[in-house]
């Protein structure tokens, strides 16, 4: 019973199908372990926080001269910019709106910068669903390499204000 | 000194278990349960304005207001409701089950007066429009100093209800009202409380630095900084809520069917394991951050062998092993599952219970854990799939065990029996079955990319029919779950309003299982508590559902770009 004191002889090591499910669970356990330091080292997606500190003003301003550098385009009023195979790729995050949008190429790799001008926000690939946190103040760069062509958009999904929902950018991917 | 001790010895004999329950004790266990359920229906009808509004068809708020309601739902669920409910399981934990006297009125009234003024500002000053900043208020977002002030009242609050627990404990103890070890459920409420210091803790870190920034008297804080901290608020009280919702199991399993635990040292353990491998640090929340390194996180998901994740394991055991035993013992010995089969499944509080089980382990721990996964966070992080998974774990779990609580707390604390007792019956289904809709439609939307937190998803313009499909399952699920949490509220209040008293006589009992065969020492003889194929069943269908779904979510994840 569980609302009252246990018998004096409760302390007693498992026995029977508790073993046996003890056993399995731990078992069970270390497999959940095992596999993230696995996917670490073979796997192709990983999160690993590369991060730098920056202020607003100074990651605009090299967003700034990414844009200047390599726009190719504009689409609704954003430049488009074709970052370079194997170079440094920038897009900020503000409220409303994601700056500027990107051409990439397939199977190319780039170091994407993302960081933020005001709140947090969330850089959520579409329909891609690959989601990172986008913090004001820290540079987070993903090594990220396209793997298929097509044009994709990135909602914000971290709340930031009342215009959240409209927060919308694009990638371009060829 | 002298009145206020005779008032808090006084005590009553329970007609029905023949359990002591102490006047001083059984006042401040009302206060809390009457005030959980106010909050309880405060936050409902914030879902129930949420869950229309996230169902895109019908898109029934306004952006303002869906974001307010939104903060509004979030604080009155996982802070007011619950906490409400801990206290006042803890207080039945360390008295009635101890034997004991409350430890102190005074700081019980501390603690309840505390409670209330601050969740009464907080919520002011979001109906006000002065706090449209979510549950998590992270920075920059900044709210009116109130809004912090609020929780840090109602966190001192609690903190002192935790306090006099603990000090119940003590003098329990010293008096020696009790023989041996303490009872299972009041072991596990022990653990709960525990954690609970640690989690206000991480709150106090948390919030009185953005409160005196708010007051513009400190520079801001970090914002990484604060995640760290404020996540190792918001992830250990939810581990107050898992653990607080095992004891009740054990409750309410022992209430409704006899049960017994198969090996008391194990249950004992898994619950010093939640203390021990709960996530101070919260890492969960973090794992697509910057600032920390890929080493922190796997470190921090784990501490490398998921021992808090083996703790939930073992009681996914030891609860329906417990029950297994008990109802063997009952003499439904036939095949795998008789004693499943003639459980009391119309009894609210056995229902409630059993299907909070199921929920919690199915939907929400198998979720939780893949989600929580290094990784694979990446294909989930603020979409919809995390509601989708602590829906199951803290409305589909904790909620509606605590519903099923309700049952007896009612008719035993308050002594009156329940009324319109076949809605009663039926409500665990309703809001069980309601809440399991609602995860599916979240989690299978969150799947497709849909943000959560986000009130409006055109404006995208990526999401197409299935999408909506999900979202308006989302929708019907909600509304579902939200009369049965009606139907429980009204039940409930109409009861505390007008339902017959029990004084003097046992409760209404709602249906338990009859004893069919041989009782008392030749019973004990013939059932082995060490021989369970029924639970043993259950869990390794458990454990299959579990590879299924964790392995596939490692596929979906190989198929995205590569990035590291």
């Amino acid at each position: 019973m569980s609302i009252t004191a246990p018998p004096k002889d409760w302390f007693q090591a498992p026995s029977g199908h508790e073993r046996v499910w003890l056993g399995m669970a731990f078992a069970w356990c270390i497999v959940l372990f095992i596999m993230m330091p696995l996917w670490h080292f073979k796997g192709k997606q990983n999160s690993t926080g590369e991060s730098y500190a920056t202020t607003p003003a100074a990651f605009s301003e090299r967003v700034d001269r990414f844009v200047a550098a390599n726009q190719v385009g504009t689409h609704n009023g954003t430049p488009i910019v074709e970052a370079p195979p194997g170079g440094d790729a920038y897009m900020l995050g503000r409220m409303w709106s994601w700056y500027p949008f990107l051409k990439l190429r397939v199977g190319e790799t780039y170091r994407l910068h993302l960081s933020s001008m005001d709140l947090q926000h969330g850089f959520s690939l579409q329909p891609m669903n690959m989601n990172f946190q986008v913090v004001p103040g820290y540079d987070h760069v993903l090594t990220i390499t396209p793997t298929q062509a097509g044009e994709y958009t990135v909602v914000c999904n971290e709340f930031c204000g009342i215009g959240h929902h409209g927060m919308i950018g694009k990638i371009f991917v060829e | 000194m002298t009145t206020l001790q005779s008032n808090t010895t006084e005590l009553r004999t329970c007609d029905t278990t023949g359990l002591p329950v102490f006047k001083g004790a059984e006042f401040f266990i009302r206060l809390n349960a009457v005030c959980a359920v106010v909050f309880l229906l405060v936050g409902g009808i914030a879902a129930l304005l949420l869950a229309l509004t996230r169902w895109q068809t019908v898109h029934l708020l306004g952006p303002e207001w869906f974001y307010r309601v939104l903060t509004l739902h979030g604080i009155n669920m996982l802070i007011f409701w619950l906490l409400f409910m801990e206290i006042g399981i803890l207080y039945f934990a360390c008295t009635t089950l101890l034997n004991s006297r409350l430890f102190s009125k005074h700081l019980a009234w501390a603690s309840f007066v505390l409670m209330v003024s601050g969740a009464v500002m907080t919520n002011s000053v979001i109906l006000m429009g002065k706090a449209d900043v979510l549950l998590t208020s992270y920075l920059p977002l900044l709210a009116h100093p109130l809004f912090y002030l609020g929780i840090i009242l109602f966190a001192v609050g609690a903190l002192l209800g935790v306090f006099n627990f603990f000090g119940t404990l003590y003098i329990a103890r010293r008096d020696k009202t009790y023989a041996g070890s303490v009872p299972l459920v009041t072991f596990g409420a022990t653990a709960a409380a525990i954690i609970a210091v640690v989690a206000v803790g991480h709150g106090a870190l948390a919030l009185i630095p953005v409160f005196t920034f708010s007051l513009g008297l400190t520079p801001e804080p970090d914002p990484m900084w604060y995640r760290l901290i404020w996540w190792g608020l918001g992830h250990t009280s939810q581990q107050v809520n898992v653990t607080a919702m095992v004891a009740v199991w054990y409750l309410l399993a022992t209430l409704t069917t006899g049960a017994r635990a198969p090996n008391e040292f194990v249950c004992r353990a898994a619950f010093v394991l939640y203390i021990l491998f709960i996530n101070l640090a919260s890492a969960h929340h973090l794992l697509v951050d910057p600032g920390v390194g890929a080493g922190w996180k796997i470190w921090n998901t784990s501490y490398a062998m998921y021992l808090a994740v083996l703790a939930s394991m073992i009681h996914a055991f030891t609860v329906p092993a417990s029950v297994e035993i008990g109802m063997r013992l009952k003499g439904y010995t036939r095949g795998v599952f008789d004693w499943l089969l003639n459980a009391p499944w119309r009894n609210p509080g056995f229902s409630a219970f059993f299907l909070s089980l199921v929920i919690f382990g199915f939907i929400g721990g198998i979720t939780g854990v893949t989600l929580g996964t290094q990784q694979i966070n990446i294909i989930a992080h603020n979409t919809l799939r995390i509601p989708g998974h602590f829906h199951a774990t803290v409305v589909g779990g904790t909620t509606l065990a605590f519903m099923g609580l309700a049952y007896y707390v009612v008719p035993l604390i308050f002594q009156k029996d329940y009324i319109a007792r076949p809605l009663a019956r039926i409500q665990p289904y309703l809001f069980g079955g309601g809440i399991t809709l609602m995860s599916f439609g979240m989690s299978f939307a969150g799947s497709e990319g849909v943000a959560r937190r986000t009130w409006d998803i055109e404006a995208a313009g990526v999401y197409g029919a299935s999408t909506h499909m999900m979202l308006g399952l989302l929708g019907i699920g909600g509304i579902l779950a939200f009369t049965g949490l009606l139907i429980f509220v009204l039940l409930t209040v109409g009861t505390l309003l007008i339902g017959k008293s029990n004084k003097g006589r046992p409760m209404a009992c709602w249906g338990v299982p009859k004893t069919i065969t041989k009782i008392g020492a030749e019973a004990e003889r013939e059932v082995d508590p060490h021989n369970t194929p029924g639970a043993m069943t259950l869990v390794v269908i458990l454990l299959v559902a579990f590879a299924v779904y964790y392995f596939a979510n490692w596929g979906a994840l190989a198929d995205v770009w590569h990035v590291r």
